[in-house]
């Protein structure tokens, strides 16, 4: 009596778009979980031979290490007039940013904005964990109130250092955005819907004109003192009251609404 | 002058009326630097409104969108020319233009397109400083040409055209420069050379261009390609910059450019570029009618500087003039080139502009005090 | 691959790549992924390791939760 075995079927393996090398990130750092998504985005879609990135400043600015494709590196904040001329001179390309919280809403304010109400033809994605790593744990524009970071030791104090800003709110009220979303990656149910709201990012830059951004509420154990998990509880609990989740504007099904005056 | 390839006649600049010949046509010098641009194929133009160059954006923002090309007015000039290294990094012809104020916003760009070897061509239309300063027509970002302007070990190519039809020429050779060696290059003009309007004969050179091998477009049957300027390893960040280096030298080596005009029995020698070269040349003319006889010496790269003809002309004359629209920054220079030879100054601040008599007094007192050096 | 020689391994785990986060070790249902530590691997970290293969469902929780990319997951084959 012979068992035929039947060959396993895969459920998951490591997308082909991420490279071999191994992350620079902390252990549990909600970066790496993002690049993968990403990466199985653009294996699943097809997109890697036209797909062109922008990198940012921050623990991020290796991401052109991770993700087998053409990379461009981009000045502090700047990524989104980066992106810009390169999808205006490639108008056949797929181009993303990938982008801090200080990169998009400190430094880079003024780019993300332009580029959101010129609707330019890019996916934005936007890594929102309410500190600067890279520098060493400081403070950033959506640090929540009373955080303790190494810019605000005893708390962020709204009299000092204002509120935590809801920049994806804001560049949702632009008719140039075709798709705003929030998502979080604080546990696997999350980071599925997350993966998503990129997903619908991806397909908004493919089918009509406009800017999408996709913002996911990630963790940074070390600079919060949180071990990984305990950062993803926090995620869950604490940080999205601040930047609650869903689905902020979603235009793709309609027309390109700027024509109309949507 | 150099000059390469054989002029090629392209389509006449919108409006023109078409001739058998090539007639001149009178430009506003702003639209003809533009014009010249769109003929020698750029193929995105990125800016940002500010005197007194804002005819160049409203060319690029006429021509270029009938042409199917890419034009952008950004938010900034931060914006503008981050958007240019963006378009820069997919192998395309980037032109982007601003004026003083705007060029400083622009460092930190120009450190990065230079770090990462990309190719730009940015035009400073220069006007009064420092600060916001006044509209007037000005030398003084000089410094902030030629000393890398942003931060880091880097130079850049810097053109200096002396009239309008020779900013045509020069636009064309700065997209091939830009090209040839993998870096960002600028052209310095001032506010009247933007705004005057002269004869330029419309006919254009294509400049060579190949960026095959390193632009980016989507890893489509080739390995990916990262375009950056982080090299975090000190031992890698110096072999980066040891090859950057080598590339400088290589380019100041082959790639300096002058003028002399009647320096041959000069014995005093006025050094100056662009717009106090042309007042210059006036001077030259009054003080030879006069019986001074006096020669020009008219750096067209002021970086890589002329500094070997410099201190060849120094050795022959007993002193040299130095003539800038600032408070003097081409003069350390020449200073440096002439070594013991004295170097004069006259210049003029502020949008003001140096007049011949000026000149020519400076040149006289030049004369008299190295009497001694005859 | 998994040999048919002995017990089908429905999760493979990279150890090299681990950086023992433990994200994994919370949100298996089956709480059959512990970090090992009697090892540590190239990068200085005790690697995740699966304690017993017989309860996994193959749900690849772990990997969905793995900044690392370190799982590859397998269905339980059926014997014919």
């Amino acid at each position: 009596m012979t068992t035929a075995i039947v060959q396993p079927r895969v459920i998951y393996q490591r997308p082909s778009v991420l490279t071999d090398r191994p992350t620079h990130y902390c252990p549990g750092c909600g970066h790496g979980i993002v690049h993968r998504l990403i990466a199985e985005l653009i294996d699943e879609m097809g997109l890697a031979s036209r797909t062109i990135g922008v990198a940012s400043v921050g623990c991020s600015v290796f991401a052109y290490d991770y993700l087998a494709v053409d990379f461009v590196e981009s000045p502090h904040g700047r990524a989104p007039a980066v992106a810009t001329g390169v999808r205006r001179a490639r108008p056949e390309a797929f181009v993303f940013t990938y982008q801090g919280d200080g990169d998009l809403a400190a430094i880079g304010t003024a780019e993300i904005v332009h580029a959101a109400a010129r609707g330019e033809r890019i996916t934005v994605v936007f890594v929102n964990n309410g500190i600067y790593g890279m520098t060493g744990g400081q403070m950033a524009p959506t640090t929540l109130l009373g955080q303790r970071t190494t810019s605000s030791p005893t708390g962020r104090d709204p009299g000092l250092a204002g509120y935590p800003i809801p920049i994806t709110e804001m560049l949702a009220l632009l008719p140039g955005v075709t798709y705003a979303a929030r998502g979080s990656i604080a546990d696997p149910g999350e980071i599925g819907r997350t993966k998503a709201m990129l997903r619908r990012a991806f397909e908004a830059q493919v089918w009509v004109p406009g800017l999408s951004i996709v913002e996911v509420l990630s963790t940074c154990p070390v600079g919060w003192g949180m071990t990984a998990s305990e950062a993803m509880r926090h995620v869950g609990d604490a940080v999205v009251a601040t930047y609650p989740l869903g689905v902020l504007v979603d235009r793709v099904a309609e027309p390109a609404g700027r024509a109309e005056g949507t | 002058m150099t000059q390469s390839a054989s002029a090629t006649a392209l389509a006449m600049p919108a409006g023109a009326e078409h001739r058998r010949e090539v007639r001149p046509v009178l430009m506003k010098g702003n639209e003809a630097m533009a014009e010249a641009a769109i003929q020698a194929g750029c193929d995105a133009y990125f800016g940002y409104p500010i005197t007194p160059q804002a005819e160049l954006l409203e060319h690029m923002a006429r021509r270029m969108p009938e042409l199917g090309r890419v034009f952008v007015q950004a938010e900034s000039e931060l914006g503008a020319i981050n958007m240019g290294l963006g378009a820069a990094a997919t192998g395309a012809k980037v032109l982007v233009s601003s004026s003083s104020p705007g060029i400083s916003l622009m460092a930190e760009a120009m450190s990065y397109l230079a770090g990462s070897e990309l190719p730009l061509v940015l035009i400073n239309v220069m006007r009064g400083g420092p600060g916001l300063g006044s509209i007037g027509p000005s030398q003084s970002d000089y410094f902030q040409a030629t000393r890398g302007h942003g931060h880091g070990d880097y130079r850049v190519p810097v053109l200096a055209p002396a009239s309008i039809a020779e900013a045509v020429e020069l636009v064309a050779d700065a997209f091939e420069l830009a090209a040839r060696y993998r870096t960002p290059v600028m052209l310095l003009a001032d506010g009247i050379q933007g705004q005057a309007m002269e004869p330029v004969v419309p006919v254009y050179r294509l400049p060579s261009w190949d960026a095959a091998a390193w632009e980016l477009g989507g890893a489509n049957g080739r390995a990916p390609r990262v375009v950056r300027s982080l090299h975090l390893s000190p031992e890698d960040l110096e072999a980066h910059n040891r090859h950057l280096q080598a590339k400088f030298a290589d380019i100041a080596a082959r790639e300096v450019r002058w003028a002399e005009e009647e320096l041959e029995d000069a014995e005093v020698a006025i050094v100056a570029y662009g717009t106090a070269a042309r007042v210059a040349r006036t001077a030259v003319a009054r003080g030879r009618a006069r019986g001074l006889r006096l020669g020009l010496l008219r750096p067209t790269t002021l970086w890589p500087f002329p500094a070997e003809p410099v201190r060849r002309l120094a050795e022959r004359v007993r002193a040299i003039v130095v003539v800038e629209l600032s408070a003097g920054q081409m003069i350390d220079d020449v200073r440096l080139a002439a070594d013991r030879t004295p170097v004069f100054f006259h210049g003029r601040m502020g949008g003001m502009v140096p007049t011949p008599g000026a000149i020519l007094d400076c040149a006289r007192t030049a004369w008299a005090l190295t009497e001694a050096r005859r | 691959m998994p040999d048919t020689g002995r017990a089908f391994q429905p999760v493979e785990i990279a150890s090299e790549r681990c950086k023992g986060c433990e994200l994994c070790v919370g949100v298996c249902p089956k709480h059959v992924l512990e970090l090992d530590l009697s090892s540590v691997n190239g990068i200085g970290h005790h690697p995740v390791t699966l304690t017993d293969p017989a309860p996994c469902t193959s749900c690849a929780l772990c990997a969905r939760v793995c900044p690392d990319a370190v799982f590859t997951v397998y269905a339980r084959p059926r014997v014919a």
